[in-house]
């Protein structure tokens, strides 16, 4: 039994992942930009919300309605300021870019809250569970960021099949420039990507507040779990990110089921082995 | 005299440090077909490129409308009404034959050309509507790629390469469409291997031999030794 809770507990976890996750898969797929600091955006997100909780008093999740437009502007004015200039000339300086900014992130997060660590109160939804049956409860936090990531996972897909938006964005991804001959100004919408990154940002910086404790320093750690769901998932697939963020998830709680400080490593051997026997993910969609 | 749609002034463009166009001058009047020819290599697509916004130009030697748009945003000077059909079509691969005539449509400027008008002119694209752009034959991906121009309704359509790399009898087809593109009165410009092809539609044509322009005039009135001439640099 304890396994099976294992294997669920993994799954819960896994939509967090997919949420880390999730952003980074977007702006790779329309503008191939590798986000290195994704995670840090993430944490700094987390930072926003504790001090517009602090602030108004709202509850974390109302928090939200602040904290999502906030970032997704931030997203898009880092766009178009610093990002695009460093766009089609070579791969490596949106790299270097990014990596920049992520240590001006941890660096100013750290002159501004300290290195303390800090966490968000959600008040009882923190501990409310669900027995499912003897032996497997489930935590209603988990469950609610599980149910979040798959609704942002299904939103993101209907926006990308079914919007303009999402036809520029994928007429922008094939052809950049032909795009631009349909009135598509690629810097606008590449800067819309970047706002719905930092915006689905916001949200996973919320519940990676709220569940666990997090100082300036945390970022780089959730970069690499949402690098991991990415590539295991298959690039371009966004669906497929889920399902990395799953495998991902489970792999570490069943680690954990072995040995406490199997957890991470458990996680990071299954990204090598789907690495090594499949490099382009599990459900490739992108070549 | 009324002032021509599109007016080239002592264009010069090139890529970095290489120079493709030098001093290129001439006018496209509305309404008109210009055909655009030139061994490979002569220039032509840059000049296409240079008007729609892909290679810069200052502005001054790009005039529309009588306004000066060399160095404008490719996006900017497609909403003033100029569209490309690019050589090699460059359909979107992860759009349907459908999204891709909606997004050529995107800037919503009004007029003749919607959905439904390019469906008539080519009804094959309505039974493959569904289907990705890139998986159709070589022809009615030309379809595509010249109805997605269509659909933004422009005063000015430049075909690049129209009949590069198509079956003779799929160049028919796509040669029969043409007069009725043309009687919505867009001004068009063709660039085409097929020389005799290119100068039986046109009503004027230029002549781009390394760069720059080596004759220029009506079809009808040059003979096809000073054209041939022109062309090869003889």
């Amino acid at each position: 039994m304890d396994w099976v809770n294992a294997i669920a507990q993994g799954i819960l976890l896994g939509g967090l992942y997919a949420l880390f996750a999730a952003g980074l898969s977007l702006i790779f797929g329309v503008m191939r930009l590798v986000n290195i600091a994704h995670g840090d955006l993430i944490v700094a997100a987390a930072y926003l919300a504790l001090t517009i909780v602090q602030i108004t008093g709202l509850h974390p999740f109302a928090a939200a309605i602040i904290v999502v437009p906030l970032m997704a502007l931030f997203g898009y004015i880092l766009q178009r300021l610093l990002l695009n200039p460093t766009l089609g000339k070579d791969f490596l300086s949106p790299l270097l870019v990014t990596f920049g900014l992520s240590v001006i992130l941890q660096n100013g997060l750290l002159a501004g809250f300290t290195a303390d660590s800090r966490r968000l109160s959600a008040g009882a939804i923190e501990t409310a569970s669900f027995d499912i049956m003897p032996g497997l409860t489930l935590g209603a936090l988990p469950l609610l960021m599980f149910v979040v990531a798959v609704a942002v996972i299904a939103g993101l897909e209907v926006i990308f099949s079914r919007t303009s938006l999402g036809r520029a964005f994928r007429a922008t991804s094939d052809d950049a420039e032909i795009a631009q001959l349909m009135a598509l100004d690629h810097h606008h919408v590449y800067g819309l990507a970047m706002a719905l990154s930092a915006g689905i940002v916001a949200i996973a910086g919320i519940f990676l507040a709220i569940r666990t404790n997090f100082d300036p320093a945390s970022g780089p750690a959730r970069l690499i779990f949402g690098f991991e769901a990415v590539i295991i998932g298959g690039l371009g697939n966004l669906w497929g990110t889920l399902a990395g963020g799953v495998v991902l998830g489970v792999s570490q709680t069943l680690g954990a089921q072995i040995s406490p400080g199997w957890q991470l490593l458990a996680g990071h051997l299954v990204f090598f082995l789907v690495l090594g026997l499949r490099p382009r993910g599990l459900f490739p969609r992108m070549d | 005299m009324t002032e021509p749609l599109l007016s080239l002034r002592q264009l010069d463009a090139g890529y970095g440090d290489f120079q493709a166009l030098f001093n290129v001058s001439f006018d496209i009047a509305t309404g008109s077909v210009t055909a655009l020819i030139g061994a490979n290599g002569a220039g032509k697509s840059t000049l296409l490129r240079a008007i729609v916004g892909l290679v810069r130009a200052k502005p001054q030697m790009v005039r529309y409308c009588g306004e000066p748009i060399g160095g404008l945003s490719p996006d900017r000077i497609a909403r003033r009404g100029v569209a490309l059909v690019p050589e090699g079509r460059r359909l979107f691969r992860s759009l349907s034959v459908e999204e891709n005539l909606v997004i050529g449509g995107e800037c919503g400027r009004p007029g003749p050309w919607s959905l439904k008008a390019v469906y008539s002119l080519f009804p094959v694209l309505r039974e493959r509507r569904r289907n990705p752009g890139t998986a159709l034959s070589g022809g009615q991906q030309q379809m595509v790629a010249i109805g997605r121009a269509l659909m933004s309704n422009p005063e000015l359509i430049l075909f690049d390469e129209i009949s590069l790399g198509l079956a003779p009898v799929v160049i028919k087809d796509i040669y029969a469409a043409l007069p009725a593109i043309i009687a919505t009165g867009v001004s068009a410009v063709i660039v085409e291997q097929d020389v005799t092809r290119a100068l039986g539609i046109a009503h004027r044509f230029v002549c781009l031999q390394e760069g720059k322009v080596s004759l220029q005039g009506d079809p009808a009135a040059v003979g096809r030794h000073d054209i041939t001439a022109a062309y090869f640099g003889m």
